[in-house]
C-alpha cells in the first residue's frame, strides 16, 4: 500500500503544510520508506490484545471547579503576530 | 407522493460550571475579549489539561435524569481540524466512549400524548472561541474567552417526525437541564444550541433518506422554521428529480432559508484518537448513587405528579412544570388556596398574560405566589367574586399590597347580607318599574333574556360587590312574586 | 572549577572555596570561548545567571546551605522559562519568549539552581542526532565531526565539554540516554509521569519525560530528588511517593539479579559495543550482581510502534503552531488557508514535517486500525514483556545504542536508518519504565554507554547500580581533549 503523490498531497493538506512540488516528491519517497519500516509490525499477532494508550494506566484526576486564572491578556498578546482591540487577527474567515 | 420526515437533534448545552472544562479560567459571558483566555486556553506550548470535576458531575446528573447507561470509564479524544477559534488545532471531545450512553426522555406533545425519545448518547467536550467578522482592516478577530467552556452534546436518535416534535423535544431537554441546574439555558448567549439532522423519505420506506445537518440554531422558533424549510427544500429537490447531498447547512432567520456552508464542503477527516494528555475518566458507582439521591424532582415526574395529585390535564401539567421556578410558584399558590383548579386557572390565565405582556420571567413576577394564593383564598371564602378578583390582581401587580389590604382599602368586600341585598334590589326594581312590568308580562323564554338585565343593574348598583349567587336567587324571588 | 561534578561543586560552595558568582563567571566565559565550535547553547542567559548567582551567594552568606543552592545548570530549550526565549530549536518559536516557567525548571530555581541558558536540541525533540535544529547541529566534543546524539544534543554537549556541570533533557524515545552514551555522560530518564510535563513543550505526550544529563549517578540523584513528584497541573503526573535517591546510592549490589535480554545483543549491535557491555557485566558481577538471560520477544517491533504512536501524537501536538496566537506567521497571508499552509511550511524543518505526515497518515480514516491501533497493541505487548521480565529480575542491562556516534550529515537523507538507531532506547518509553545510560568504555576515542532499565518508579535502583559501578570505574570522569 505505497503512498502515491496524491495521497501525500492530501496528507499535507490535512496537516496544513504547504509543501511545494519538490517537497511532495521527496516526502513521497521518505514516507514510503518509513511506512515500509513500520509495516514490519503488521506481522505481529495482536488478536485479543487491548491497546495501551498510556503506560501508567491510571485514572484521570479531577480538578475542583474553582477559578485559578487571572487576566494576563496583554502579556500573552505580546507574543501574537497580529492583534487589535484585544482580538487575535486572522485573514477574513468566510463561513 | 406522500413523504415522511426523520429528524434527530444534537443539542449543545453549556454546562454551568465556574471554570472551563480543562483550565481554571472563569466561564463568564460578555467579558472583555480574551480576558478569560489562560495559557491553557491559548494552547501555549507545554500547557496541559486537567478535567473539571463539576463538568463530570453535571454530565452524570444528566445521564441519571434520562435513565441512561453511564459506563464505568469514559475517554476523551482529540478531534483534529484547523480553525482559528480552535487554539490547539483539535477539539478535546469524546468519541468511542462517551460519559453518557443510551437513555430516553418522555415528552408531552401538543395533542396531550406522550412520546418517548431515545437519546443515543451525551458526551463532554470543549467549546470553541468566537470569530468576530466585523471589519478589522479586512481581518477576522478571534476571541477565545469561550474556548474551553464545557459543553454537553446530547444526541437524540433520529426518531422525531416533524418540526413540532423536534421543538417539543428540544424544549424538554431545555427544561431538564435547567431543572438539573447544569445549564442556564440562555439561548441568546449561546448556552443552548441545536444542530438539526433532517431527512425525508417516501412514506413506508424503511431506509433513511440522505440527511443534511443544520448547524447552530439558537431559538425554538428558528428550530421549527429551519426544519420546516429544510423538509420543503428536500422534498422539492427530490420531486424535481434532484438528490439531497449530505452536507452542513446554515439557517438564515432573516431570509428564512437554509444554505450550504461552502467552507465545510471538503470532506473532513477528523482523525479522532484518545487524547494522550488525559487519562480514562473513572465514574465510581458510589458517586452515581450519591448523585442520584441529590437529583431534584424531574420535569416528567413533576408533570405526572401534577396530573395525578391535582387532576390536571397533561397539557396544563406540562406547562406548569416547564420550569422549576414555574412549578414552585404554582405549588405555593396551590398550597395556599388549597384549590388546584383555581390555582391552575389563575397561574395559566391572568398571571401568564401579565408576565407575557410585561415580558417578565416567573421569577420576576410582580405578584408573588403567596399573594396570588392569598387572593384565591378570598375568592373561595366568598369575600370577593371572580370579577372583583381581577381588579384586586391588577392592584397587586401595581404594587398596592396584598389582596386583603386592597379589598379593605377599596372596600371591595363582597356583600352577602341578604337584608342589604334585598334593599338594594328593591331600589333597582323600583327605578326600573317599566321593565319589571314587561318582564312579568313575558313568557319564560323572553324572561330568561330580560333577567340578565336586572342582574347587570343590580351588580352595577352594588359596584360589583354583591354576591352574584345571592343576587340571582333573591332577584328571581322578587320578580316572580 | 569546570572539571567539578555537581556534587563536588555543592561541597565546594558549602565550604566557601569559591562563590557561585565566581563559578558562574568562569562557566559563562568558557561558553563564550568554546561554544562557537560546539553550538550547544541557543540562548545564554548571562545577566540573569549572574543575578541568580549573587542571590545564591547572598543566601549562602546568610547561613542557608541548601545542597543545590548556587549550582549552575542549563535547560533543554523545550522547557518554558518565563521571560527567556523558548524555541524548541524551531523557526516557529524563534521569537517566542515563554510567558511562564515549566514545573521542572521552577523547582530547580526554587532550590537555588542557576540557569546559564537554553540548550540546543533536535527541532521539537524530533531526531536522534541534533541535526534537525533550526540553529544548526551541535558537535560532539569527543569528535566535532560527529553528532552528539539527540534530541537532547545541546544538553549532552554542554555537559561533556564542561561548559555546565549538568543539564535538563527530555527523553521520548531515547533523547537523554542516547546522547549521554555518545558523549560519555550519565543520563537518566525517569518513569513516565515521575517529573511533571507542565511547561515542557510536547512532542509525543504519552512518551515525553524530563530527566537529566550529568557526569555521574550521584549528580543525577541530586537533580531527580529536587524535581520528582506529583504536579496537579499535569493529568499524567504520577501520585507516587518519591524515594530517597541519595540514600540508595551506597547500597551494595549483593543479591541483585540483572536480566540480559537476548534481543539487545542481536546482529544489529556493533560487536565492539557488545564487548564494552560484557566488560561492564564482569565488573558488576565482581560487585555482587548476578546475571540471567531473558527475552523480550516483542522488542523487534518497538521502533515501528514507537514511530507510529509518537508521530501520531506529534502531528496533533504541533497543530497549535498555526501563526495565530504565537509563533511564526508568513508574510501577507492571502486568506486563512494560505496563512496555515505557508506559516507551517516555513516554520517547520524537514524531519518535523515528515513526522507530522506519518502521524497524520497513521490516524487518517482507513488507516487508524492498521497503524495507530496496531501500534498501541504492540505497545501493550512490549509493556507485558517488561512486566513479566521484572517478575524474575531486578534490573535489565544492555547497550544504549547499537552503533557509535555517526558523522554529521551521514544519515540526514536516510531517516529510516536513523530511526532504527533507537532500537534499544524506545522500548523503555513504550512501557514507560525508567532507564539510565552510563559511560562504560571507549572505542576509537568515542564514549560507549551501557543502559540499565528498572521497573516502574525504581529510579533508585538504577542510580544505585550506576553509582556502585562508577565507584570502581573512571569512564564517567574522562574529559574530551581540549575541554
Amino acid at each position: 500500500m505505497a503512498l502515491e503523490r496524491c495521497d501525500v498531497e492530501k496528507l499535507a493538506h490535512l496537516a496544513r503544510l504547504g509543501l511545494d512540488d519538490a517537497q511532495i516528491n521527496s516526502s513521497t519517497a521518505s514516507l514510503n520508506a518509513a511506512i515500509n519500516m513500520i509495516n514490519a509490525m503488521q506481522a505481529v499477532n495482536t488478536d485479543g490484545i487491548t491497546p495501551l494508550a498510556n503506560p501508567l494506566e491510571a485514572n484521570q484526576r479531577l480538578r475542583p471547579d474553582t477559578v485559578t486564572e487571572s487576566n494576563h491578556r496583554d502579556d500573552y498578546q505580546a507574543l501574537a503576530p497580529a492583534v487589535e482591540n484585544g482580538l487575535y487577527l486572522v485573514p477574513k474567515v468566510i463561513d | 407522493m406522500q413523504w415522511e420526515t426523520v429528524i434527530g437533534l444534537e443539542i449543545h448545552a453549556q454546562l454551568a460550571t465556574n471554570t472551563k472544562i480543562f483550565s481554571g479560567s472563569a466561564t463568564a459571558f460578555g467579558a472583555e475579549p480574551n480576558s478569560h483566555a489562560s495559557l491553557i486556553d491559548l494552547a501555549m506550548p507545554g500547557t496541559l489539561p486537567v478535567l473539571n470535576a463539576a463538568a463530570v458531575r453535571m454530565a452524570c446528573m444528566f445521564g441519571l435524569a434520562v435513565d441512561a447507561h453511564i459506563a464505568e470509564y469514559n475517554i476523551f479524544a482529540r478531534k483534529n481540524y484547523f480553525y482559528p477559534d480552535l487554539p490547539k488545532g483539535y477539539q478535546t471531545s469524546q468519541m468511542d466512549d462517551p460519559i453518557v450512553g443510551l437513555g430516553h426522555l418522555d415528552i408531552a406533545l401538543d395533542d396531550g400524548s406522550i412520546k418517548r425519545v431515545n437519546i443515543t448518547r451525551a458526551h463532554l467536550e470543549e467549546d470553541a472561541g468566537k470569530s468576530l467578522h466585523e471589519d478589522f482592516s479586512g481581518m477576522t478577530g478571534i476571541d477565545l474567552n469561550r474556548a474551553g467552556t464545557p459543553l454537553l452534546e446530547i444526541v437524540s436518535e433520529p426518531e422525531l417526525s416533524n418540526a413540532k416534535e423536534a421543538v417539543a423535544y428540544a424544549k424538554a431537554i431545555h427544561t431538564l437541564v435547567r431543572y438539573l441546574n447544569i445549564c442556564d439555558g440562555n439561548m441568546a448567549e449561546g448556552s443552548f444550541r441545536c444542530d438539526c439532522n433532517v431527512s425525508v423519505r417516501p412514506k413506508g420506506q424503511t431506509k433513511l433518506g440522505t440527511r443534511t445537518e443544520i448547524k447552530n440554531v439558537n431559538s425554538f422558533r428558528f428550530i421549527e422554521r429551519a426544519i420546516n424549510h429544510e423538509i420543503q427544500r428536500q422534498i422539492e429537490l427530490i420531486e424535481d428529480g434532484g438528490k439531497v447531498t449530505q452536507e452542513t447547512r446554515l439557517y438564515d432567520p432573516n431570509k428564512d432559508e437554509t444554505r450550504s456552508m461552502r467552507s465545510k464542503e471538503e470532506a473532513n477527516d477528523y482523525r479522532y484518537f484518545p487524547c494522550p494528555d488525559l487519562l480514562p475518566v473513572h465514574i465510581p458507582r458510589e458517586m452515581l448513587e450519591e448523585l442520584r439521591t441529590h437529583l431534584p424532582e424531574l420535569p416528567t415526574q413533576k408533570r405526572e405528579r401534577f396530573e395525578k395529585d391535582f387532576g390536571l390535564s397533561t397539557y396544563d401539567a406540562s406547562v406548569l412544570s416547564a420550569s422549576r421556578e414555574m412549578a414552585n410558584y404554582f405549588e405555593v399558590v396551590e398550597k395556599t388556596c388549597a384549590d388546584a383548579k383555581l390555582a391552575t386557572n389563575w397561574v395559566m390565565g391572568e398571571l401568564s398574560s401579565l408576565l407575557n405582556k410585561e415580558n417578565l420571567d416567573i421569577t420576576q413576577s410582580p405578584v408573588s405566589a403567596e399573594q396570588l394564593g392569598g387572593m384565591l383564598v378570598r375568592i373561595k371564602d366568598n369575600t370577593i367574586s371572580g370579577k372583583i378578583a381581577k381588579m384586586v390582581f391588577e392592584a397587586m401587580a401595581a404594587g398596592e399590597g396584598d389582596a386583603d389590604q386592597i379589598i379593605e382599602q377599596r372596600g371591595l368586600k363582597q356583600v352577602t347580607d341578604s337584608g342589604a341585598i334585598e334593599a338594594m334590589l328593591d331600589e333597582v326594581l323600583a327605578t326600573n318599574a317599566e321593565q319589571v312590568e314587561q318582564y312579568r308580562a313575558s313568557d319564560e323564554n323572553k324572561r330568561g333574556k330580560m333577567f340578565g338585565f336586572f342582574v347587570g343593574q343590580a351588580m352595577r348598583a352594588s359596584k360589583g360587590k354583591a354576591n352574584p349567587q345571592q343576587v340571582n336567587e333573591l332577584l328571581k324571588q322578587k320578580l316572580d312574586q | 572549577m569546570h572539571q567539578l561534578t555537581l556534587t563536588d561543586i555543592s561541597k565546594a560552595l558549602a565550604a566557601k572555596q569559591f562563590s557561585a558568582r565566581e563559578l558562574t563567571t568562569h562557566l559563562l566565559a568558557r561558553i563564550e570561548q568554546l561554544d562557537p565550535q560546539l553550538n550547544s547553547f541557543i540562548t545564554v542567559s548571562k545577566e540573569s545567571a549572574l543575578q541568580q548567582a549573587d542571590a545564591a551567594d547572598e543566601l549562602r552568606s546568610s547561613g542557608i546551605n541548601a545542597p543545590l543552592l548556587g549550582l549552575p545548570i542549563a535547560h533543554k530549550d523545550l522547557f518554558c522559562t518565563e521571560g527567556v526565549r523558548t524555541s524548541c530549536a524551531s523557526k516557529t518559536l524563534d521569537n517566542f519568549i515563554a510567558p511562564y516557567t515549566a514545573t521542572v525548571v521552577d523547582k530547580l530555581n526554587k532550590v537555588g539552581c542557576i540557569s546559564l541558558g537554553k540548550l540546543n536540541m533536535d527541532e521539537f525533540a524530533m531526531g536522534s542526532s541534533g541535526e534537525t535544529s533550526f540553529y544548526g547541529p551541535s558537535k560532539n566534543p569527543w569528535d566535532t565531526q560527529r553528532i552528539p546524539g539527540g534530541s537532547s544534543s545541546g544538553s549532552a554537549v554542554a555537559v561533556a565539554a564542561r561548559l555546565v556541570p549538568a543539564s535538563t533533557g527530555s527523553d521520548s524515545g531515547g533523547s537523554i540516554r542516547q546522547p549521554a552514551a555518545f558523549t560519555g555522560l550519565t543520563g537518566i530518564k525517569p518513569t513516565y509521569g515521575r517529573i511533571s510535563r507542565w511547561g515542557m513543550t510536547a512532542y509525543a505526550s504519552s512518551f515525553d519525560q524530563a530527566g537529566f544529563l550529568a557526569h555521574n549517578a550521584e549528580d543525577c540523584a541530586m537533580l531527580l530528588q529536587a524535581t520528582a513528584g506529583f504536579d496537579e497541573r499535569d493529568s499524567t503526573s504520577a501520585q507516587q511517593q518519591v524515594d530517597d535517591y541519595a540514600a540508595a546510592l551506597s547500597l551494595p549490589l549483593q543479591g541483585l539479579r540483572i536480566g540480559l535480554p537476548k534481543e539487545y545483543f542481536s546482529s544489529d549491535l556493533d560487536s565492539r559495543i557488545g564487548d564494552v557491555v560484557n566488560n561492564s557485566i564482569e565488573q558488576l558481577k565482581q560487585l555482587g550482581a548476578t546475571f540471567v538471560d531473558i527475552s523480550l520477544p516483542s522488542l523487534p517491533h518497538a521502533v515501528s510502534a514507537y514511530y507510529v504512536i509518537a508521530s501520531a501524537e506529534a502531528s496533533t501536538n504541533l497543530a497549535r503552531f498555526d501563526g495565530v496566537r504565537f509563533g511564526h506567521r508568513c508574510e501577507n497571508p492571502q486568506n486563512l488557508e494560505d496563512l496555515y499552509l505557508r506559516s507551517r511550511d516555513e516554520a517547520f524543518g524537514k524531519e518535523v514535517k515528515r513526522r507530522i505526515m506519518i502521524g497524520t497518515y497513521a490516524l487518517s480514516t482507513g488507516y487508524y486500525d492498521a497503524y495507530y491501533l496496531k501500534a498501541q497493541k504492540i505497545r501493550r505487548l512490549i509493556k507485558n514483556d517488561f512486566v513479566s521480565a521484572f517478575k524474575d529480575v531486578d534490573l535489565i542491562l544492555g547497550p544504549t545504542t547499537p552503533n557509535l556516534p555517526w558523522l554529521i550529515g551521514s544519515k540526514i537523507d536516510d531517516p529510516v536508518a536513523a530511526y532504527l538507531e533507537d532500537i534499544y532506547t524506545v522500548p523503555a518509553n513504550l512501557a514507560g519504565i525508567p532507564g539510565l545510560s552510563m559511560p562504560a568504555g571507549m572505542i576509537d576515542g568515542l564514549p560507549v554507554g551501557v543502559q540499565l532499565l528498572a521497573p516502574y518508579f525504581q529510579e533508585a535502583r538504577l542510580l544505585q547500580v550506576a553509582h556502585q559501578f562508577q565507584q570502581h570505574t573512571d569512564w564517567h570522569a574522562r574529559t574530551p581533549a581540549g575541554f
